[in-house]
């Protein structure tokens, strides 16, 4: 007869730093968070029952309508043009850097990383200083090949400062799409491309016909990691413009929306009920858009086995 | 046997965690706990210590402040304690909360002071001796609205005006602006010579609002009577004196050094001390930083009037104060300080040892550094306001509203970059007071 195994107990033991931790850090925080955004904190500081009253706040009060759109917005914009610039430039610098023929591509490769591992408070120092209108470099260098006119103090604009800020995260974070599409170009087999080669393919056709289906799952990995970074996305713009995302909002984020909600600025206070509903907000964007993820984008793409 | 190990294991590992949460939960107590045990409880010398945001300022409490105070109270001793200003407020309420604050707590100016009162965290001073010699206006700050109970003991104000570099100045033989067409003269005067006439950024933003907005509004919205008259509501913020005020920022933008949307307030602030702008529009609290790094001769005047002969009106900001820790295990020693601070020999020592922070009190009092007395003299000649978005005005948040200093942070710089024109400014300033403040 078929004797039911004993559970191994001390699997628990091993489990339990890992889930007692987690839970305390993670679980039980999040958990509490969106509990909070369905209270609100009356003058003697009751948490009283209000429904969705703060999501309707959210979405329709002229208050916080506005901050809330606007910066729901910035951050899809924010999004696209790492979608945009640094996926595609990462991808591309990876296909280089991958030919094993091409001198210097661990130099490179070194080199395209460097920035990930700075603080971003430091590449906030260093980007102002360079974009600065004063002191900066920006504006010799474009003085030297004759371009000076074309400078503009590009962070302090409404029209550019969003993109600026954005390009500087790309500038930042491009080695980590660039390493991971590396170790995806490295692990196709050579085999592949020679027969194709032999097959009269030209290098454009092998990286559109064999290694970028190749690298699909990767694409979407390297997508998911960016939304989900862009939508969490505060430091540089708090380094750089500080909690009001200024000039007027425009490169207010959902992170720094957040921040000023919850912890307050200046003379205005925090609310932690109201922070806590924008935070859920943020909560919920990222889960949809890792479930699209997950439920289409993964059940869809074809993984090869090589 | 198995079972005693998970058991041991389990164990050890939860004698870990709590290992490292330990330390995070002790931390706080660097008040008033540590100072007891430092007294020995033997109840002779008695340790208070005073919770502050000016880490500037550490020294100056160390060398000057306290030992002056110590010389007259030998069994008191003081240590001041100060945290970084950006992250006082919040500190301060884990420390409150958690019963480990300081006996003397340093006081934002109304709304954040008010919440402790109210909270039962700083103590009633009603009945210290001292407070009389602080005037209405001074005491303000630090009162509950209906004016019953005063929880700070007034320290320091901050008035605002503009430096200007001498040494330009003589050479293109320009004198003091007094009004606003002087004021405008001097500028093109400097422009046409190739300065930068007026240093100042805009990306920062509060410079817009604190050093534009504020410095020179109270001429035209006649300092306490129009701050009175919007608190009031019988004045609104698209009223002309509001309306004329951005837009003199909006011209002084032509004046502003290239590309002033993004030059920050340490920029300007070079860019002044450097001797490549000529006039700062700013406050006294610039004054020891720029004598230490400016090489030139510096000079300052009031913020201009609009006609020759008008009453000038000057932003002497109240700043700061010291309360008392309602909670506190020295209520007498700590009483005793506070009411030290309400005397003449503090009132000098400590504006001798701040130049640009000047006591409230009403005691006739001179200084030391010239720029400082010259900055005080205008209290003489001129009236005194507070900045008009910070009794009541920004509570806006509060009670469904926005909040007006932020507000006036945001049109302000937007005003100044040429985004926003004056009328739009007032327009959605006093649309967003109309939302939740009853009077208007």
């Amino acid at each position: 007869m078929y004797e039911r195994k004993k559970f191994p107990s001390h699997i628990l033991v091993f489990l339990a730093p890992a889930v007692i931790i987690y839970t305390i850090f993670m679980v039980y925080p999040l958990l509490n968070s969106l509990r909070m955004s369905f209270y609100t904190v009356t003058p003697d500081h009751r948490e009283v029952f209000a429904g969705l009253d703060n999501y309707v706040n959210l979405f329709t009060n002229d208050i916080f309508a506005p901050r809330f759109w606007g910066a729901l917005k910035n951050n899809f914009i924010f999004f696209a043009i790492h979608m945009v610039v640094q996926n595609s430039i990462a991808l591309m610098l990876a296909a280089l850097v991958a030919n094993e023929h091409r001198r210097g591509a661990n130099f490179y490769r070194t080199i395209y990383f460097m920035p990930t591992v700075l603080s971003v408070v430091i590449i906030g120092f260093i980007w102002n200083l360079i974009l600065n209108p004063l002191w900066g470099v920006s504006k010799s260098i474009l003085d030297v090949v004759h371009l000076g006119s074309l400078y503009q103090p590009w962070l302090g604009l409404a029209a550019t400062a969003l993109p600026t800020v954005a390009l500087i995260s790309v500038w930042q974070f491009i080695g980590i799409p660039l390493v991971l599409f590396y170790a995806a170009l490295i692990a196709i087999p050579e085999e592949l491309m020679e027969a194709a080669t032999v097959d009269g393919a030209t290098g454009w056709g092998v990286f559109w016909r064999i290694k970028f289906p190749l690298i699909l799952p990767t694409v979407g990995i390297v997508s998911i990691l960016t939304f989900v970074g862009n939508f969490n996305a505060f430091d540089l713009i708090y380094t750089m413009k500080g909690a009001n995302a200024g000039p007027d909002y425009a490169t207010d984020i959902m992170g720094t929306f957040f921040y000023r909600t919850f912890f307050g600025q200046q003379l205005q206070l925090g609310d932690p009920s109201m922070g806590a509903t924008v935070a859920a907000m943020m909560f919920l964007i990222i889960l949809t858009g890792v479930l699209l993820y997950m439920f289409v984008w993964q059940r869809r793409v074809q993984t090869f086995e090589m | 046997m198995r079972k005693t190990i998970a058991f041991i294991s389990l164990l050890v590992v939860l004698s870990m965690m709590l290992a490292a949460c330990g330390p995070a939960a002790t931390q706080a107590p660097s008040g008033t706990e540590a100072a007891t045990e430092a007294s020995g409880g033997t109840g002779e010398k008695v340790t208070i210590t005073i919770e502050s945001w000016r880490n500037d300022d550490l020294t100056i409490w160390q060398d000057k402040i306290i030992p002056a105070f110590e010389a007259k109270n030998p069994n008191i001793s003081v240590v001041f304690a100060p945290t970084a200003p950006a992250e006082y407020n919040g500190v301060l309420n884990t420390k409150l909360e958690g019963g480990t604050a300081g006996d003397l707590i340093t006081c934002r100016p109304f709304d954040a002071s008010l919440a402790l009162y109210q909270k039962d965290y700083l103590a009633s001073l009603n009945d210290l001796p001292g407070l009389d010699n602080f005037s209405d206006v001074a005491k303000s700050a630090w009162i509950t609205d209906d004016g019953s109970d005063v929880f700070c003991v007034p320290m320091a104000s901050v008035i605002h005006g503009f430096f200007y570099n001498k040494d330009v100045f003589d050479k293109y033989s320009l004198k003091e602006p007094a009004t606003r067409e002087e004021f405008f003269a001097v500028l093109d005067t400097l422009k046409e010579n190739g300065e930068t006439p007026l240093v100042m950024g805009t990306a920062d933003m509060w410079e817009s609002a604190t050093m534009g907005f504020q410095n020179i509004g109270p001429n035209y919205w006649k300092g306490e009577e129009g701050r009175k008259a919007l608190l009031a509501g019988t004045a609104k913020f698209t009223d002309a004196p509001y309306i004329q005020t951005w837009n003199d920022l909006k011209e002084w933008s032509a004046y502003l050094p290239d590309g002033y949307e993004a030059v920050k307030y340490p920029d300007a602030q070079s860019l002044f001390t450097l001797g490549k702008g000529v006039i700062y529009p700013t406050g006294s609290w610039e004054i020891s930083q720029f004598e230490k790094d400016a090489s030139f001769n510096m000079g300052i005047f009031p913020p201009y009037v609009e006609k020759a002969g008008d009453t000038c009106y000057i932003s002497d900001h109240t700043d700061i104060a010291m309360g008392m820790n309602a909670a506190t295990k020295h209520p007498e020693e700590t009483r005793a300080f506070l009411e030290w601070m309400t005397s003449q020999e503090f009132a000098e020592l400590y504006s001798n040892a701040l130049p640009g922070f000047f006591t409230l009190s009403n005691y006739n009092i001179t200084l030391d550094d010239p720029l400082a007395n010259e900055f005080l003299s205008w209290r003489q000649t001129c009236e005194s306001t507070i900045r008009n978005s910070y009794q009541i005005l920004s509570r806006g948040d509060q009670q469904g509203g926005v909040n007006l200093e932020n507000e006036l942070w945001r049109v302000s710089a937007a005003v100044m970059n040429g985004t926003m024109e004056p009328d739009q400014a007032g327009k959605e300033i006093q649309d967003g007071l109309d939302k939740w403040y009853k009077p208007q």
